[in-house]
């Protein structure tokens, strides 16, 4: 579960102090499905990468699972996003020189999982994601949606119990984009807390909450009906 | 992370840039190589000189007239004061002091020989028999001096000269003139080469006195003195010394040297000269790490989002730091080893070029060579990784 509470994160431009987040209020229960909407520049971002750990709030609290991760050194945030977190970005982000096994390997290597284990775990995701066939090609040689599917594994393999996705689709055409949420809702089907930043309207209403921000606050938080 | 793995990964990243790494593992392996090459070098020379001097023996004393003022000025050659000569009536008192085992009074001087219309220049020796074992020079046919107290103009000629005057090898008993004097051939040098700046091959040796009135002198050039034991010699320089201050009334111009001794200088000048070259070779490897450093500074530019990712899937700061490390690690220490192989294939075609040249790199020099290079390599490793570490993953990731 993700509690934030008065979450404010404040950005200096020269003289010019921009809240990208301000004090927010959120309550994600676990295995929620939660899209988030809102203007260029609203702190949809932001609000992703304070619940990711990756960025610090300014002031507020900020619990998940029940512990208060506001002011973790940054070793064990690291930790905390190695077995709680996983990570989607609208350009994929994933090692060029590796191939697609290896970038889905990652997490595995960095929690010291014997190489044994490893094969075993990344065959078994390959073919859960599709990608049996693809397995030695480089990020270059795959197609967008590859790529994407290449990435959502690697930040579901070590079984995150969020995952945050910052427009995922950006960079795909519709019926692709389309697959790949398809995808992600697949993943929630099995438990994990699902948050979708997205600017495609239709999407978005996939989600069954919907939270539209503007100028760093929450403008509009519904839940559909069961 | 396992160690194991953060190794192979950075190896992955280097053979992904493989001419890049490729160039820089080369500037490494030059850096060692030339610090094993050069030192070896070095020590060959020193190994030369020490097995030059031990030659001739490590009891010798030598006396010089004159005394050494300060280190470097010419014996004699002091404030233009003449020195009192060395004469062999001091030779003889030298030679009387019981922990000397023999003595050989020394002069030397060119001089014209002629023999059956064929006639050349040559350096003449002139010595006592002694000479022979304090030298370690053999004759090939007859003798020099056998008897005590000979003084006759007896000649003995290198190998070269006899072969050039009598090619026939008739030369013992045979007449020869040298200067305006003549001499019987007694003995033929046994070939030997080149020692302590004398080719024997070219010298001619006849008896001491002879000499002294060919080159119209009654001033040794040189007394060789060897003693019985090793591990007196500086006594014995001592006595010598004294001996001959007493009977140069009290006058302190004579030169006493250990052979040791001069071994010794020149064994400290050509260790410092290894040392030297070591030192440039090694500022070599602190420019190869100045490369590493530069490189590394690139790639964590470059792998800016990449970073940012490793930190968004939950990397430890610690590890980062230890990932850009060991690439700098794999760069110095495989080239390190390449430049440990190539240094010693280069000092094997030294020593193949030059068989008198004992050019072997010392031990220490192999062990510093690959250590700096090491060294300089984690160092300049250092400021990147650290870097690279501190990394805002928000900002790394948004870079495009
Ligand atoms: N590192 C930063 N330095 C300064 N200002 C920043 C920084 N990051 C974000 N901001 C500002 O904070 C505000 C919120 O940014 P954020 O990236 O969260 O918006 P967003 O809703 O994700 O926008 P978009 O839809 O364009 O991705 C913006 O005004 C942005 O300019
Ligand atoms: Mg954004």
């Amino acid at each position: 579960m993700i509690q934030l509470s008065g979450i404010t994160r404040i950005f200096h431009m020269g003289d010019q102090a921009i809240h990208a987040l301000n004090h927010i209020d959120l309550i994600v229960e676990s295995g929620e499905y939660v899209s988030i909407m809102g203007p260029s520049g609203s702190g949809k971002s932001t609000l992703l990468n304070v619940i990711g750990l990756l960025d610090r709030p300014d002031s507020g609290h900020y619990l998940l699972d029940g512990r208060d991760v506001t002011d973790l050194s940054e070793t064990e945030q690291a930790q905390v996003r190695r077995e709680k977190i996983g990570f989607v970005f609208q350009s994929f982000h994933l090692i060029p020189r590796l191939t697609a096994a290896e970038n889905i390997e990652l997490p595995l290597i960095l929690t010291g999982i014997s190489p044994a284990e490893r094969k075993a775990r990344i065959t078994e995701t390959l073919q859960a994601f599709n990608l049996s066939d693809r397995a030695h090609h480089r990020p270059a040689e795959l197609s967008g949606g590859q790529r994407q599917r290449v990435a959502i594994a690697r930040a579901t393999i070590l079984r995150p119990t969020a995952l945050l996705a910052d427009e995922p689709t950006g960079n795909l055409d519709h019926r692709i984009g389309s697959e790949v949420i398809t995808l992600l809702e697949a993943l929630n089907q099995t438990g994990t807390t699902l948050i979708v930043v997205t600017h495609d309207r239709e999407l978005g209403l996939r989600a069954r909450r919907r939270i539209a921000m503007r100028d760093g606050q929450i403008e509009a938080d519904e839940l559909e009906p069961a | 992370m396992k160690l194991q793995d953060i190794l192979l990964f950075s190896l992955k990243t280097l053979t992904s840039h493989s001419v890049r790494s490729l160039l820089i593992m080369l500037a490494m392996a030059l850096g060692v190589a030339a610090v094993i090459i050069l030192t070896a070098l070095g020590d060959g020379a020193r190994q030369y000189v020490v097995n030059e001097f031990s030659s001739i023996g490590t009891n010798l004393i030598i006396v010089l007239p004159g005394r050494a003022e300060t280190a470097g000025s010419f014996p004699g050659a002091v404030m233009g004061q003449t020195p009192r000569d060395l004469t062999l009536d001091d030779a003889h008192w030298v030679g009387r002091l019981p922990q000397v085992s023999r003595y050989a009074p020394l002069n030397v001087g060119v001089a014209e020989l002629s023999s059956a219309g064929k006639l050349r220049e040559v350096t003449l020796m002139g010595t006592t028999v002694e000479i022979f074992p304090i030298r370690h020079m053999k004759l090939a046919q007859g003798n020099f001096l056998s008897k005590t107290g000979d003084n006759s103009a007896q000649i003995v000629l290198g190998a070269k000269i006899a072969q050039e005057f009598f090619p026939d090898g008739n030369a013992l008993g045979q007449r020869v003139r040298l200067g305006d004097r003549r001499f019987l051939v007694t003995g033929v040098m046994a070939v030997q080469g080149e020692s302590m700046g004398y080719n024997s091959d070219e010298l001619v040796i006849i008896p001491i006195q002879h000499a002294q009135t060919l080159l119209n002198t009654t001033s040794l050039f040189r007394l060789l003195v060897e003693t019985r034991h090793h591990d007196e010699i500086d006594s014995v320089r001592e006595a010598i010394h004294q001996t001959l201050i007493r009977r140069h009334d009290g006058e302190d111009d004579v030169t006493v040297i250990a052979h040791d001794a001069v071994l010794a200088t020149f064994e400290r000048i050509l260790r410092a000269l290894t040392l030297g070259v070591a030192g440039i070779a090694v500022i070599s490897l602190a420019v190869a790490g100045i490369l590493v450093m530069n490189v590394m500074l690139v790639s964590v530019s470059q792998r800016t989002t990449e970073i940012g990712l490793l930190k968004a899937i939950g990397t430890p700061a610690a590890i980062i730091r230890q990932i850009f490390l060991a690439e700098a690690v794999w760069l110095s220490l495989t080239g390190a080893l390449a430049g440990f192989v190539l240094g010693q294939a280069g000092s094997w075609l030294l020593r193949l070029i030059y068989p008198l040249l004992p050019a072997w790199p010392p031990l220490w020099a192999n062990f510093a060579g690959i250590a700096v290079a090491v060294l300089s390599g984690i160092l300049a490793g250092l400021l990147p990784a650290i870097r690279a570490a501190k990394l805002d993953p928000v900002t790394a990731l948004s870079k495009r």
